[in-house]
């Protein structure tokens, strides 16, 4: 076979994994949309206060070590124990949904019926809280994430493929678990929407909010609800990318990554945040390898929106998005 | 008491239809029009102009721009930093390829060159609704600053990357470059941006902009009525980018004097605009500048209040900013979702009828 068509299909394989990436995040944005109709500009921001809360436990910092030092002169960093991954996680679990708790108490309660914009802008507006009150409550410096995931190049694939194809292909082990994770989270959420009690009352939610309230379902409950998990998947993200490059300020730059995804996928079906994650990840990554050299690289950045721009003129709802019918 | 308006009588159909028909608010007008022209520049100096006074004179033609397209027309646009950049490179391109024309007439091309790109990216608007449309104009934020990086054509091959205004002057008076007096940059900035606010003001007011708030309010109805949307979507989006193009050149050249594109015109610069039109009011012109004047007033304070009385360190009080202004944004759209313009109405309907009742 010709190196030329290798590469490609190595960049095509290499492509579907960064999808996965970008549809783990996607897929807390369809949640929340789902259910409550919000556009949640935070859910980048809040993979990114997952990570943070999640390495700060770990190590074992002392929250808001900077701020106690500035307005007491202590020198104050850490405790001088580390917890056990699994512990952490769970623990940074916990935070999570009192955030969700605290989101909704605060925030969304007072906002009801206000305009979808008025929603994002407020989402927005969370956002910058939560990336100042994660640095200040973590420090703003990178740090890297080890759960105990496996990094590197997978051998097994090279060998595979070299034996195959007589080249090896270059493929990361965290991706490979990444997609495993994300495969394992759709499952998850499948089962839970389709055959538990609450996820029938989300269900009922998303469909329309008043006829479910009129049958007795808390709207509040299935706000919090969701919101913890789309802060579930969100610490997922953070994990899987935060363990790929370093937890830092940029993490919470997926989210840009994964509007694209949604564009592409329709705002409000979780297959489409997977499927469209594909599309844009193999989309991007073949398009930065064929076209990126003739025009100067760095294409990745604005690919994915230009190519959902132009699905979205001919198929305006996204892929699986519900059919929009316009009545006056 | 203050604010009234009987007595008021109009004898033509001219006075009637007159942009401030009440007679204080026509005085309170060009009082702060007197203010503006005849007081500020005789006390300004280089930390006033440069940290409150021309960002917020040029935040608020961006404000008033994305005003248009939000506000009056309904189309929501996060791609407001790319088309700044366009309007900041456009002047560059201009005002070093034609160093003798005035740096007047390159800011207005620069505006037009905007407003051409602003349709094309515009054109999807006829298809994609809501927040799609959103996430769609980001194609245009990060499409626009990806070309201003990869083409050294508009950057002129220079090896920084960088773009720097040239000395520019009109009628003898430098407003470019780094000799500016300070003066000489808030008035430029001011007399551009009292141009913007009455077209802005005449637009929205007449038939363009009745037309803007039909597609706005439903625009499968104000198709039936007769709005042809293709020509009022297009119109918004020209308006707009037009004025935004302004700002983008008058924040590079008379402002920054050296831009990197990704650093001056990134989505931050999308969203704080947005915030700006938000927090100020969605359709109103007075809500863009009151949320410029906010947006632009709130970082100062808190950088003078944290690390000038408090001595905090400078990333800690970056941080504690950032959610503060997160904060009082959400507390705000709490508060008041219909901006400061609404509080303004608020306050002059009870000054009516001050100190009665009812």
């Amino acid at each position: 076979m010709p190196d030329q068509l290798l590469y490609a299909m190595e960049v095509t394989l290499n492509g579907l994994m960064a999808g996965v990436m970008y549809a783990l995040v996607a897929l807390g944005f369809v949640l929340i949309y789902k259910a409550s109709g919000i556009f949640n500009y935070a859910q980048g921001v809040l993979a990114l206060f997952a990570a943070l809360t999640l390495v700060g436990i770990q190590q074992g910092q002392v929250p808001f070590a900077h701020l106690i030092n500035a307005v007491t002169g202590l020198h104050v960093s850490s405790f001088g124990f580390t917890v056990p991954s699994i512990l952490a996680i769970l623990l940074t679990l916990g935070v999570m949904v009192l955030l969700a708790i605290v989101i909704e108490k605060l925030v969304l309660k007072h906002l009801v019926n206000q305009a979808p914009i008025i929603l994002f802008m407020a989402t927005i507006g969370m956002a910058y809280f939560l990336e100042g009150f994660g640095d200040v409550m973590w420090g703003a410096d990178i740090k890297t994430l080890d759960v105990g995931l496996p990094q590197g190049i997978s051998e097994t694939v090279e060998s595979m493929t070299d034996s195959i194809f007589g080249y090896g292909f270059f493929i990361d082990n965290l991706d490979i678990v990444a997609t495993l994770v994300a495969v394992a989270l759709v499952a998850a959420l499948t089962l839970f929407s389709q055959y538990s009690k609450q996820g029938r009352a989300l269900r009922a939610v998303a469909d329309d909010h008043q006829a479910a309230l009129s049958v007795g379902i808390s709207l509040r409950f299935i706000w919090i609800l969701v919101w913890s998990i789309a802060g579930f998947v969100a610490l997922v993200a953070g994990i899987m990318w935060g363990s790929k490059s370093g937890v830092q300020f940029s993490l919470s730059l997926i989210a840009l990554k994964a509007l694209p995804v949604l564009m592409l996928g329709g705002f409000t079906s979780i297959p489409g945040a997977i499927v469209g994650g594909l599309i844009i990840g193999v989309g991007e990554k073949l398009f930065e390898f064929f076209a990126g050299p003739l025009i100067g690289g760095a294409t990745e950045n604005w690919f994915a929106y230009v190519l959902a721009l132009l699905f979205l003129v001919f198929r305006p709802q996204g892929l699986f998005g519900e059919k929009i019918i316009e009545r006056v | 008491m203050f604010y009234r308006e009987a007595g008021d009588f109009k004898t033509s159909y001219r006075e009637d239809s007159q942009t401030f028909p009440i007679k204080f608010d026509r005085l309170r007008f060009y009082a702060v029009l007197a203010v503006a022209y005849g007081v500020i520049p005789l006390l300004i100096n280089d930390y006033w102009a440069s940290a409150v006074f021309v960002p917020f004179l040029i935040y608020s033609i961006a404000a008033i721009g994305l005003n248009i397209l939000v506000g009056y027309a309904g189309q929501v646009s996060l791609g407001t930093g790319g088309f700044m950049a366009v309007g900041a490179y456009a002047c560059y391109k201009l005002m070093t390829a034609f160093p003798e024309v005035s740096i007047f007439i390159h800011v207005l091309i620069a505006g037009g060159i905007t407003a051409a790109v602003g349709v094309l990216f515009g054109l999807p608007s006829l298809r994609i609704k809501g927040f799609y449309l959103a996430v769609a104009t980001l194609a245009a934020q990060f499409f626009l600053v990806w070309l201003f990086n990869k083409v050294p054509w508009f950057y002129n091959y220079s090896a920084s990357g960088q773009i720097n205004a040239p000395e520019r002057s009109i009628f003898g008076v430098i407003v470019t470059g780094a000799q500016t007096s300070a003066m000489a940059k808030y008035m430029f900035c001011l007399i551009m941006l009292t141009i913007v606010a009455v077209i802005a003001r005449n637009l929205t007011r007449g038939t363009v902009g009745r037309k803007w708030m039909a597609i706005r309010d439903m625009d499968i109805a104000a198709e039936i009525i007769g709005v042809n949307p293709l020509t009022t979507k297009i119109t918004a989006f020209a308006v707009s980018s037009f004025f935004i193009g302004i700002a983008g050149a008058l924040f590079f050249s008379v402002y920054l004097g050296a831009a990197e594109v990704g650093e001056a015109f990134g989505i931050q610069k999308s969203f704080l605009i947005l915030f700006m039109v938000i927090i100020g009011g969605l359709g109103s012109i007075f809500g863009s500048f009151a949320g410029a004047a906010f947006l632009v007033l709130l970082p100062v304070l808190l950088k003078n209040l944290l690390v000038g009385t408090l001595g905090w360190p400078t990333d800690l009080a970056a941080h504690i900013e950032l959610m503060i202004v997160g904060a009082l944004i959400v507390i705000f759209l709490i508060a008041e979702p219909h901006g400061l313009a609404q509080l303004w109405r608020v306050a002059k309907e009870k000054l009516r009828l001050w100190p009665f009742p009812h």
